[in-house]
C-alpha cells in the first residue's frame, strides 16, 4: 500500500478528529475558510510510512544548548534521518518551529528560535530536502513543551521541531 | 459647561476665598523625588464635599482614587479619614489648620463635587498645613460623569506636580498582555487599562498568540506582534476604533519588536530571515523601508531616543547580548553596556537621560537603568525573571513583568531610585506592559 492511499484510509477513520497538527502550528491561527483547521493523518507509529513514525520513531525534535543554535552530534543524526524520510515523501510540507527556554527576554527568544529553526532548515536543505517545501517559524519562549522552573524543562524547551503535514 | 465631553476640562477657580497670606511664608512644602524619599510626607484627603444630592455618590470615590494614586507613589503617606479631627463641610470656608496640624498632616487636599444629569464638576485645593498656605490655585474640572476617574487622576497629577515640581503620570493608561490558560498553550490577549489597574478592556480576542504591545507617542495607537497568520507579524491598531492592519510584513520573514518613532510617523522593528535578525525602519505614510543593521547575529528590541535621532537596541554581535546606540541615519553602533552579564530590552526614558533595561546575570534577572553613555548603571530589582521595562510619562517610575519560578507573570512598578517596588493589580496573570503618555 502506498503512503497516500494508506493516509487517506486513516484520514477517513479519523474524520471526526479536529486538528491533528501536534504542536498547534501555523494553521491554527488563521481566520475564515476552514477556520484554520487542517487535518493530517498521523497513522501508526510502527508504520514507517506514517507521520507518527516520523514524529516518534525518527524523532521530530532536536535540542540546543543555552543561547546557541549549533546542532549537537545527536541532533545531526536525527536530522539526517529526518532528511532521508522527508526525501522519500516529497509531497509533504514541512514547518520548522524554533523555540527557546524561559530564561531569556521575549524578543531575544523569538530571534533565537528563528536562528534555531533556520539552522535546522539549512541542514535539511544540505541533505537534499527541497527548500520550497520548508517554512520556519519561531515561537520564542511562548510555547514550552515542559512547564517547570528547573534545568530539565529548560533543556527540553530549547528545541526545534520539524512539523510535517499533507 | 454645556459640552458633553468625556474629557475633563481644567479651569482655574474664579474668586477664590483663600488667598495665601504671605505673612506666614515659610519654606514651602516640597518633595525632592530624585533623592529618594526616606520618610513619606503625611497628608489628609477627607471625602469631597457633595454640593448636591447627585454628587454624593462620587464624594468618597474621588477622594479614594486620588489617595490610592498619591500613596502609591511612596512619596506620601495618608492619614486615614478615621483619624481626622477636622471636617470639611464647605469647599470655600476657611480651613481650621489646627485640626490638621493636630493629626500631624503636612498636606491637606480638599474637594467638592456636583453632578447635573451626565455632567460632573469637580473642584479641589491643596494646602500646606504647617504654613497654613494654599499650594497653587484652586482648580475646577468639568466633564461627563463617565470621566470621573480621569478627573481624580487629573487632580492627582496636579497635587503631585505642586508637591514635587515634576509632571505627574496618573492620567495615563497601560497596554499589556492578559494571560490565561495552560502555561504550555497560553492564551494571550492585548488589553488596556488605566495606570491604576482599573477599566480593563481587551483589544484582541485571544485567538492568536500576541506579545509586546507598544503605545504611540500620542497614546491613540498601539503596535503589537501577533501570530494571526501563523507567523509573527506586526500590527498597528487604532485604540478607539480597534481597527488594525498588518505592517512591515515580507513573505518568508518574521517581524516583531516594533516601536514608534517620537513623531509617530515611523516604526523601528526587527526582521528575521534565514536566522539573521536585523533592525528596520518603516515610514508609515510612504511605506518606505530602510535596513538599519546587517549582521549575521541578533539585533532586536530597538527603542528611539526622545529627540528621534538615535536608537538603542540589543545585539549579540559581541558574543552575548549587549546594548548599543546608533544614529537613525545609519553609522556604526556604539556599545554602551559595560558590566558583566547579558543586557536586553533597552528603553530610552522620556526625559532622554536614562536607558532602562533587563539584565541577566548569575541566574537572576534585573531591571536597571544607566545613563545613555552607559555610565552609572544601577540595578533596581532582582528576581527569577524580571523583564521588559516601560517608563511612566514623567520618567520617574518603571513598570515591568515579573515571573516567579513556576508561577504566573504579573506587572510590577518601581521608582528610579529603586524604592517603592509594588505589584500593579490586573484581573489575571499579565505581562509586557507599555505605559502611555499623559492623556490629552
Amino acid at each position: 500500500m502506498t503512503f497516500l492511499s494508506k493516509a487517506t484510509l486513516v484520514a477517513a477513520a479519523l474524520a471526526l478528529a479536529a486538528c491533528n497538527n501536534p504542536r498547534g502550528g501555523a494553521d491554527d491561527y488563521q481566520y475564515g475558510g476552514t477556520g484554520g483547521i487542517s487535518s493530517t493523518a498521523l497513522g501508526d507509529p510502527s508504520d514507517p510510512t506514517s507521520i507518527a513514525y516520523f514524529n516518534t520513531t525518527i524523532g521530530d525534535t532536536v535540542q540546543f544548548t543555552v543561547n546557541s543554535s549549533e546542532l549537537s552530534n545527536q541532533g545531526t543524526i536525527i536530522l539526517r534521518t529526518q532528511a532521508v524520510w522527508l526525501n522519500r515523501y516529497p509531497q509533504l510540507s514541512i514547518l520548522i518551529e524554533g523555540h527557546a527556554d524561559e530564561r531569556g527576554t521575549r524578543e531575544y527568544n523569538v530571534a533565537l528560535g528563528a536562528q534555531r529553526a533556520a539552522r535546522v532548515q539549512q541542514f535539511l536543505i544540505s541533505e537534499g530536502v527541497s527548500a520550497q517545501r520548508i517554512r520556519t517559524v519561531s515561537y520564542g519562549k511562548e510555547r514550552p513543551i515542559e512547564v517547570c522552573a528547573v534545568q530539565r524543562c529548560w533543556d527540553l524547551n530549547r528545541r526545534a521541531a520539524t512539523v510535517v503535514s499533507n | 459647561m454645556t459640552s458633553f465631553s468625556r474629557r475633563p476640562v481644567l479651569g482655574l477657580l474664579a474668586g477664590f476665598a483663600l488667598a495665601p497670606s504671605t505673612a506666614f511664608a515659610q519654606t514651602p512644602l516640597r518633595i525632592e523625588i530624585t533623592e529618594g524619599v526616606i520618610e513619606p510626607v503625611a497628608y489628609a484627603i477627607p471625602d469631597f464635599v457633595a454640593e448636591n444630592g447627585a454628587g454624593a455618590q462620587y464624594a468618597q470615590s474621588l477622594a479614594r482614587v486620588i489617595a490610592n494614586n498619591l500613596t502609591g507613589t511612596g512619596l506620601l503617606r495618608e492619614i486615614p479619614p478615621t483619624a481626622h479631627i477636622g471636617r470639611i463641610t464647605s469647599f470655600d470656608s476657611p480651613v481650621q489648620f489646627s485640626d490638621w496640624r493636630a493629626i500631624n498632616a503636612r498636606a491637606l487636599i480638599t474637594g467638592a463635587v456636583r453632578v447635573s444629569g451626565q455632567q460632573i464638576t469637580v473642584k479641589f485645593r491643596l494646602f500646606d498645613v504647617v504654613s497654613g498656605q494654599q499650594l497653587g490655585d484652586g482648580l475646577q474640572l468639568d466633564g461627563s460623569t463617565d470621566a470621573w476617574r480621569r478627573m481624580a487622576h487629573r487632580v492627582s497629577d496636579q497635587v503631585y506636580q505642586r508637591l514635587t515640581g515634576e509632571t505627574g503620570y496618573f492620567d495615563s493608561r497601560v497596554v499589556f498582555i492578559a494571560e490565561s490558560g495552560a502555561r504550555n498553550n497560553r492564551r494571550k490577549q492585548v488589553a488596556i487599562m488605566d495606570q491604576d489597574g482599573e477599566n480593563t478592556q481587551y483589544l484582541t480576542d485571544g485567538t492568536a498568540l500576541t506579545f509586546a504591545p507598544r503605545f504611540s507617542p500620542t497614546g491613540d495607537r498601539i503596535l503589537f506582534t501577533s501570530y494571526e497568520t501563523g507567523f509573527p507579524r506586526i500590527y498597528l491598531m487604532d485604540v478607539a476604533s480597534r481597527r488594525r492592519q498588518m505592517i512591515g510584513d515580507q513573505p518568508g520573514t518574521m517581524t516583531f519588536a516594533p516601536r514608534f518613532s517620537p513623531d509617530g510617523q515611523s516604526v523601528v522593528y526587527s526582521l528575521s530571515v534565514d536566522g539573521r535578525t536585523d533592525l528596520f525602519l518603516l515610514n508609515l505614510t510612504s511605506g518606505q523601508r530602510w535596513q538599519l543593521t546587517a549582521t549575521n547575529t541578533i539585533d532586536t528590541a530597538p527603542s528611539f531616543s526622545p529627540d528621534g535621532t538615535s536608537v538603542v537596541f540589543e545585539s549579540d554581535r559581541s558574543g552575548q547580548s549587549q546594548l548599543y546606540v546608533m544614529p537613525i541615519t545609519g553609522g556604526e553602533p556604539m556599545r554602551i553596556s559595560q558590566g558583566q552579564g547579558r543586557y536586553s530590552t533597552p528603553v530610552w526614558s522620556p526625559r532622554g537621560d536614562l536607558v532602562a533595561f533587563t539584565k541577566q546575570h548569575n541566574g537572576r534577572f534585573h531591571i536597571g537603568v544607566m545613563r545613555v553613555d552607559g555610565s552609572n548603571e544601577r540595578l533596581l530589582t532582582a528576581s527569577y525573571l524580571d523583564e521588559g521595562p516601560t517608563w511612566s510619562p514623567n520618567g520617574r517610575v518603571i513598570m515591568f513583568t515579573r515571573e516567579q519560578a513556576g508561577g504566573d507573570p504579573s506587572l510590577m512598578s518601581v521608582d528610579i531610585t529603586g524604592r517603592n517596588l509594588r505589584r500593579v493589580l490586573t484581573p489575571g496573570p499579565a505581562s509586557d506592559p507599555s505605559w502611555s503618555p499623559l492623556l490629552p
